[in-house]
């Protein structure tokens, strides 16, 4: 990603250097929207409305969304399930494996809100946007995969609006940190170079 | 042998304890000290009780009872095992030594409820994190992140 950032860089401040620019944003989302990878993040019952959206019926392939088992392959990660205090730390390191850019479909009530785990409940993780930088929201307990397809398209249009350019890219920062979590703090610049 | 064969067994072996075991719905349930705990459970397996299903505990406020699930392939049929302990030091015998499958179980009873199994190889916490404070499964557990559901929902 260096080189690209430089790239950018260097065509903003060149004369004429923005129409080159656009040019090459236009087939940059064009390739990112039509590839999005997804990290299957499934932890309870969506995973099965996910595994389902993969296979034939559904067939997500066509529109260029494999689910890929590795966080380095993938562009888009699905958190479809609930999250609990103790998986949390396992989810927030899987998304600081992902390369930039990438973003996050929360998948179901539990990914939005804790859903019916809002009361009365001490282990689960009220929405995973209290710690990941959710892109788009589908409702549904479980959504069916037509809303996993809507997401997916709806995430293509947003993908199709960013640029390369660094000082119009995406802010992927913002992620809050997580209490006791390794990556953050004192150890995040040693674990990055072994763990992450 | 089959479970009325089992109880007069029982009755031969533990004359004081057979008031206490009774059949319900094709299950004996055996209720025993928790002194008794592990010779209890040890001549049930050999008597054919192979399999250990579940472990598991009630808190009844002044003491929790656990509760044994075993199981026999011959008799086709299963056991509960109940015992008592008091929630001030709420210890019991490990059964680990007889059925492995008991590692686990006992490891998540003591995870909710906090009573130590004395024996067991490895007793620490096994579904909620290793700093975790209380035992949530207590009647009296209070955790401040906890938010209650209001009474109009």
């Amino acid at each position: 990603m260096a080189g690209v950032d430089d790239l950018a860089k260097a065509l903003e401040h060149t004369p004429g250097g923005g129409v080159i620019l656009t040019s090459i944003d236009a087939i940059a989302d064009w390739a990112r929207g039509y590839s999005l990878w997804m990290m299957p993040m499934g932890t309870a019952c969506c995973a099965m409305e996910l595994i389902a959206a993969s296979f034939s019926k559904f067939d997500f392939d066509r529109h260029g969304s494999i689910p890929r088992p590795d966080p380095r392959h993938t562009d888009v990660m699905v958190v479809a399930g609930t999250i609990t205090h103790k998986m949390a730390p396992a989810v927030k390191r899987l998304w600081a494996q992902m390369p930039d850019p990438k973003w996050c479909i929360a998948m179901g009530n539990c990914a939005i809100s804790g859903g019916i785990f809002y009361y009365d409940t001490y282990s689960v993780v009220r929405g995973v946007d209290e710690f990941l930088p959710v892109d788009i929201y589908i409702a549904g307990c479980p959504p069916r995969p037509e809303s996993l397809q809507d997401a997916i398209l709806r995430l293509r249009e947003k993908v199709r609006a960013e640029s390369i350019s660094p000082s119009r890219v995406r802010a992927v920062e913002g992620v809050l940190p997580l209490p006791g979590d390794p990556l953050r703090g004192e150890s995040a610049a040693a674990s990055e170079g072994s763990d992450v | 042998m089959d479970i009325v064969e089992l109880r007069e067994h029982l009755c031969g072996q533990y004359p004081d304890l057979c008031p206490l075991f009774s059949i319900e719905f094709g299950d004996g349930v055996l209720l025993v000290g928790s002194d008794r705990l592990h010779a209890a459970a040890r001549d049930l397996k050999d008597l054919g009780f192979d399999r250990l299903g579940m472990v598991t505990a009630v808190d009844f406020g002044e003491e929790f009872e656990l509760v044994y699930r075993l199981q026999s392939r011959e008799m086709r049929a299963g056991i509960f095992v109940k015992t008592r302990v008091p929630r001030e030091e709420p210890r019991i015998d490990s059964v680990n030594d007889l059925w492995a499958a008991a590692n686990w179980q006992e490891r998540e009873v003591y995870d909710m409820f906090g009573i130590v199994f004395d024996g067991h190889p490895d007793l620490r916490r096994i579904l909620l994190t290793d700093d975790w404070v209380g035992y949530p499964l207590r009647k009296d557990y209070e955790n401040p992140t906890i938010i209650r559901r209001p009474d109009y929902l």
